[in-house]
């Protein structure tokens, strides 16, 4: 029988000085304060830099989704450096790539076009985390 | 006669979970914005992520790292994969020394939280001005 999860962690990348790690975090906060929240959850991934247990065990416990801002790919193979149970990954780039008509732009955070791309993302993402939460394969 | 023009590392905790993360990030980015000569900054997942060049980062620069919480992912990261940071600067103290409340939300921050990203920017560029003396 596939094994069901109560939390699906998602991880943004730290992306200081790119639009598309501002949107990789806004696509996150959205899915854990609005679209799922209770069942999407999120950490500091600078805390997986430093091996903490609490993250790590978070990682290794559940599944996790990485969206990240550039092709360096930092949140995924830092989940996979502490041996993280990594569902899916996706590149912030792909949402824009798929909808330009809504383009983001900001750095430190997305302006309000890239908060709507954010929208449309999570809808997307959230898909995913049902998946997983009821044990599918994504 | 060569004139070199020294810069500073600022890596910021990013800390995506705590208010204190966000803030953390907008005043890095505020002092990087202002004083784009002087300084520098790289993605702390990168100490990992990255290569060699990432790796080398505080050795090639004097570097302050700026924390959010007392974990001090950033202090410790760059200490244990690249190199001892110049200064640590840590949020919480910053906010208690200026009187400011901690930010209570994630994201989308506003004229609320002016004066703590104004506080602690202008800590940092202290830090950098201190560090580019002694060097």
């Amino acid at each position: 029988m596939a094994k069901t999860h109560k939390k699906v962690v998602v991880l943004p990348c730290s992306g200081i000085g790119k639009v598309y790690g501002a949107l990789a975090r806004e696509t996150t906060y959205e899915l854990v304060e609005k679209v799922r929240p209770g069942l999407a959850t999120t950490t500091c991934l600078p805390l997986l830099v430093i091996n903490d247990p609490e993250a790590v065990a978070l990682v290794r416990e559940n599944p996790v989704i990485t969206i990240d801002g550039c092709p360096k790919d930092c949140a995924k193979k830092s989940v996979e450096a502490v041996g993280g149970n990594l569902a899916k990954t996706y590149e912030a780039i792909k949402f824009y790539k798929e909808h330009k008509d809504l383009k983001p732009e900001g750095i430190a955070e997305v302006n309000e076009i890239g908060r709507k791309l954010a929208q449309v993302a999570a809808a997307e993402v959230a898909q995913e985390i049902d998946k997983l939460a009821a044990g599918e394969e994504t | 006669m060569d004139i070199q023009v020294q810069k500073v590392g600022v890596v910021s905790c990013s800390g995506e979970e705590i208010p204190e993360g966000t803030l953390c990030r907008l005043a890095c980015r505020k002092v990087l914005d202002e004083r784009p000569g002087e300084t520098v900054t790289i993605c702390l997942p990168l100490f990992i992520a990255g290569g060699e060049e990432e790796r080398t980062f505080a050795a090639n620069y004097p570097t302050i790292t700026v924390d959010g919480c007392d974990k001090m992912c950033a202090a410790k990261a760059t200490e244990m994969l690249s190199g001892k940071p110049a200064k640590t600067l840590l949020i919480p103290e910053i906010l208690k020394r200026h009187g400011l409340a901690p930010p209570d939300k994630l994201r989308h921050f506003g004229p609320e939280e002016e004066a703590a990203v104004k506080a602690v920017a202008e800590e940092i560029a202290q830090a950098v001005d201190e560090v580019l003396e002694e060097e």
